[in-house]
């Protein structure tokens, strides 16, 4: 194909809760578009990593390319951009979103519609993107199309009438989205001979090819020898390739030109120079303006990451900065604690990516990690005027110092079904949430808006949820800024000893409930020692709840059976295992994944 | 028991082995009749060179030998009885499910001694559900004043998928506390002791003379063969279990088992032995653990041995822990 008619392209995504079926139907319509061959096609193409296909989620934003030729004769270009499906990359989604001219909304026949499901759709829609429903799992015996269609036309007020009815995984129907992508999706427009104007939605580096930036132009023309610029992050080369995404590789191409997506690259060697949401341009004949909506995405969540084995620091470093390489927005810098030694203080865009950085370093780089419990960004206004933007609870200036203290809160919106309303707004309640309204979605059906604290929703607000309302209510939500709050420092003390790692900040209602639980988890989490260990939780130097590990009387093995010690053996090794698992503070033995007891202290 | 026997023959190789103990037990051997016993070591002479002294026992329940089969072990040349008896309180007893009573056992240990057998051991069970301190001393006592020459007191283990070990999980099963089985172990030792036995191992207590060879035989490392189902073996450095595979153990873990084993014993790890095994001397491989632990009081690390003390005989599993040493 060598010249491509804007016509005959059309740029889409899919969007769908969790679960309602995106990744299979991506699958179809490659298959159904006939690009790949059988054994190219892996179960699910768009999710090339493991760890995102365990999980059932995909994480980077990536795009695919294929050809469909439709029941006008005419062939088409569909490119798929593929969008991250969680709250924590909500702004990786919007950049892919803002390089479609449409989207396909898939809805799940029995669910229907769900909080994530129209928080997308307004993203959307706030995109100006044209909203193509599609019902899926209509296979199902659950399944009541029609009551969906219906919720698609009063909940979000786009006509789906006509939605096609699919499975996408049988394949049912597959063909009725695809000719709708055709005929309800624009075509895009821009011109070829306008200076160069190209959105990042992704980039991705390789060992090969440096940084590739994935992007869609929405005016001119760029070509190998282009010089281009990021105009926010001001980097500047020289474009060494460009092409479309095949099926899971890189299709070099001539030139990309106003409507298309593809990749560039232009040996740049960070991918922090390519910031999602940037505007590429052509440096020596700029555009006007760079596009709008490009924000620098700053991590919500902070934790401390230490090898178990203090040897494996520098391991840890080069880890953290190959996944840095493809991550912009991960941050690290080192830091020291008395109990875990010296490690990093990373940031997050939040909890699930916080654990997916955590299962990669351990899975890919065979880490042995130890982590300290998460928490948000606060703003401590000191007596001297100066604010500082604290991520690690150990640099908190004296009490006295201190004026006062902001955390970061959240505007959450909770769709959920009338019977659970009541247990929901318990819920909100216990985490210091801050009723704003609630409305009714249909009959049964209501979004309750809440602002909430980020630093009680972090752990496990998420599963309080599902398992409040039996796993009915879901949930999204968005920054809204910082509130003045009544902070403390909680510590906890180890046989009269600070344990820095252990500390953290929370609201000063709280801290003596969880200091009880902190104590009682860790009181279950420590082995017994030769001596008695004294377990205290502290605010300053008051101490307010305290349990106590007693001392280790007897482990002994009375007999080994007729001279067989294989048993003895393992007992033995087992034990030394369990040991090399400890991190030794004054004179106690604390086993690591102590160190994350704070996450788990709702468990009961 | 002919396969048993077959077995046994099927051992016969170039290499005589020259046996200075042999230990029937495991079950309940003395269940055998005498016949069938006597083919067992029919065999075992056959194929084995038996030294003169030897020690030789065989593992007896109460109520379930005659006159006439201790005077066929008498023949065979068995020269040491181990009586089971746990405790000789019968509702702990019927507690550890147990099918004799205290009387059973006092016959049985009668006939032994009429039949001549000067080596006898009883076993005994502390820690046992509903067992208190005063009971267990009235079991010690009442054994000791029997004046056997050799007692083994076990501290009662629940072993996963036992039935103790399903009631341990329902809640059901009331062990004495970890500080009264303690204080039962403490006594144990001291009382024997003002009756002439002394503590030579975790486990075991004996008469100046009497010490269980067979058993000291393991904590030494000394090669042995077991034949029967599951029966562990120590040949040639290798360790083998009937039916699995034999595992030859690298010089590393030797030193660990000459740790871990040799620390049960009252007079611990021989530091010249040590050498002339290794090569190397036990402080330079075991140095820094070394002197943690006798810092802790756990061990005391003297100029000829090293052994634990009491505070490092009731952790032992802790201590021992720390003498496998990291891979390479």
């Amino acid at each position: 194909m060598a010249y491509i008619d804007q016509k005959h392209i059309r740029n889409f995504c899919i969007i769908a809760h969790i679960d309602h079926g995106k990744s299979t139907l991506a699958d179809r319509i490659i298959e159904q578009t006939g690009l790949l061959t059988d054994r190219e096609m892996q179960s699910q193409v768009l999710d090339n990593m493991d760890l995102e296909r365990e999980r059932g989620i995909t994480i980077k934003a990536q795009a695919v390319r294929t050809v469909y030729k439709a029941k006008d004769g005419e062939e088409y270009i569909f490119n798929l951009i593929d969008t991250p499906g969680h709250v924590d990359f909500n702004y990786e989604v919007s950049r892919s979103l803002a390089a479609c001219d449409g989207a396909i909304l898939v809805v799940d026949a029995a669910q229907g519609v769900e909080a994530q499901t129209l928080a997308n759709v307004y993203l959307a829609l706030d995109h100006d993107l044209d909203v193509v429903p599609v019902i899926n799992k209509v296979d199902l015996p659950s399944a009541e199309p029609e009551r969906v269609i219906e919720e698609i036309e009063d909940v979000i007020g786009i006509e789906a009438e006509d939605a096609p009815l699919i499975s996408a995984k049988t394949g049912l129907n597959v063909d009725q989205v695809l000719e709708q992508i055709v005929k309800k999706i624009p075509a895009p427009k821009g011109s070829k001979e306008e200076p160069l104007q190209a959105l990042i939605f992704d980039s991705l580096y390789d060992a090969y090819k440096g940084v590739i930036v994935f992007c869609r132009i929405m005016e001119g023309t760029v070509k190998k020898g282009t010089p281009i610029k990021m105009m926010a992050t001001g980097a500047n080369a020289e474009v060494v390739e460009v092409g479309y995404f095949g099926a899971g590789q890189f299709i070099q191409a001539e030139e990309l030109s106003a409507g298309m997506v593809g990749y560039i690259t232009a040996s740049l060697k960070n991918v922090k120079d390519t910031q999602v949401g940037d505007t590429i341009t052509n440096a020596q004949r700029p555009c006007e303006k760079p596009l709008p909506g490009y924000k620098k995405v700053n991590p919500m969540v902070y934790c401390g990451m230490y090898p178990a084995d203090g040897a494996k620091y520098q391991d840890l470093r080069d880890a953290l900065e190959k996944l840095q390489l493809n991550d912009a927005a991960l941050q690290f810098e080192p830091e020291t604690s008395i109990a875990l030694g010296f490690g990093f203080r990373c940031g997050f865009l939040g909890l699930l990516h916080l654990e997916i950085i955590q299962e990669r370093l351990e899975r890919e780089y065979n880490l042995d990690l130890v982590t300290t419990a998460p928490g948000v960004v606060y703003r401590v206004y000191k007596t001297s005027g100066e604010m500082i933007e604290l991520t690690n609870p150990s640099n908190l200036p004296e009490p006295t110092a201190i004026d006062y203290m902001e955390e970061p809160v959240v505007k959450a919106e909770i769709m959920v079904t009338s019977e659970f309303i009541g247990a929901i707004m318990d819920l909100c309640q216990e985490r210091r949430g801050v009723y704003e309204g609630m409305e009714y979605i249909e009959e049964k059906r209501a979004v309750l808006r809440y602002t909430l604290p980020l630093n009680e929703i972090i752990y496990d607000f998420f599963d309080a949820l599902k398992s409040r309302s039996r796993g009915y209510a879901s949930f999204d939500y968005e920054m809204s800024g910082y509130q003045k709050s009544e902070l403390v420092k909680l510590d906890m003390l180890i046989n009269k000893e600070e344990v820095d790692a252990l500390s953290f900040i929370l609201h000063a209602d709280t801290a003596y409930e969880r200091g009880r639980k902190m104590c009682e988890k860790l009181k279950e989490e420590i082995p017994r020692q030769l001596f008695e260990v004294p377990i205290q939780a502290a605010i300053g130097s008051k101490v307010i709840a305290r349990e106590t590990v007693r001392a280790m009387r007897k482990d002994v093995l009375a007999k080994c059976y007729g001279g067989d010690i294989s048993r003895k053996r393992k007992l033995l090794e087992k034990q030394k295992e369990g040991k090399k698992r400890m991190r030794q503070i004054g004179n106690v033995e604390i086993p690591q994944k102590a160190f994350m007891s704070v996450l788990k202290l709702d468990d009961n | 028991m002919e396969d048993l026997c077959h077995l046994i023959r099927e051992q016969k190789t170039s290499k005589t082995h020259a046996l200075s103990t042999i230990f029937v037990g495991g079950g309940t051997p003395s269940l055998l009749t005498a016949q069938e016993i006597s083919s067992i070591f029919a065999a075992i002479r056959e194929t084995f060179e038996v030294v003169r002294s030897g020690e030789i026992t065989i593992e007896v329940n109460p109520g379930t030998v005659s006159k006439e089969l201790l005077a066929c072990y008498q023949e065979l040349g068995i020269n040491r009885l181990s009586i089971g008896l746990q405790s000789t309180n019968d509702d702990e007893l019927k507690t550890l499910g147990r099918i004799h009573t205290y009387q059973d056992f006092l016959e049985t240990y009668e006939s032994c001694k009429e039949a001549g057998f000067k080596n006898v051991n009883v076993d005994l069970m502390f820690g046992i559900p509903g067992q208190t301190v005063s009971s267990w001393e009235r079991s010690l006592r009442q054994i000791a004043e029997l004046d056997p020459q050799h007692i083994s007191a076990y501290s009662l283990i629940v072993e996963e998928g036992t039935k103790f070990s399903l009631m341990e999980q329902k809640g059901e099963l009331i062990l004495p506390s970890e500080d009264v089985e303690r204080e039962m172990y403490k006594l144990t030792k001291n009382l024997l002791l003002e009756y002439g036995f002394h503590r030579y191992e975790i486990s075991n207590y004996a008469k100046a003379g009497y010490e269980c060879r067979h058993n000291l035989g393991y904590w030494q490392r000394k090669e042995y063969l077991g034949l029967g189902y599951q029966a562990a073996s120590l040949i040639d450095e290798t360790r083998f279990t009937t039916g699995g595979e034999p595992v030859v153990l690298s010089v590393k873990e030797q030193m660990e088992e000459t740790m871990f084993l040799g620390l049960r014993m009252s007079c611990g790890v021989d530091k010249e032995a040590f050498f002339k095994k290794y090569g190397c001397t036990l402080d330079s491989v075991y140095g820094k653990v070394l002197e943690e632990f006798a810092q802790k009081e756990l061990l005391i690390n003297g100029n000829e041995k090293v052994y634990l003390t009491e505070k490092g005989l009731d952790l032992s599993n802790y201590v021992m822990s720390e003498f496998l040493l990291e891979d390479e």
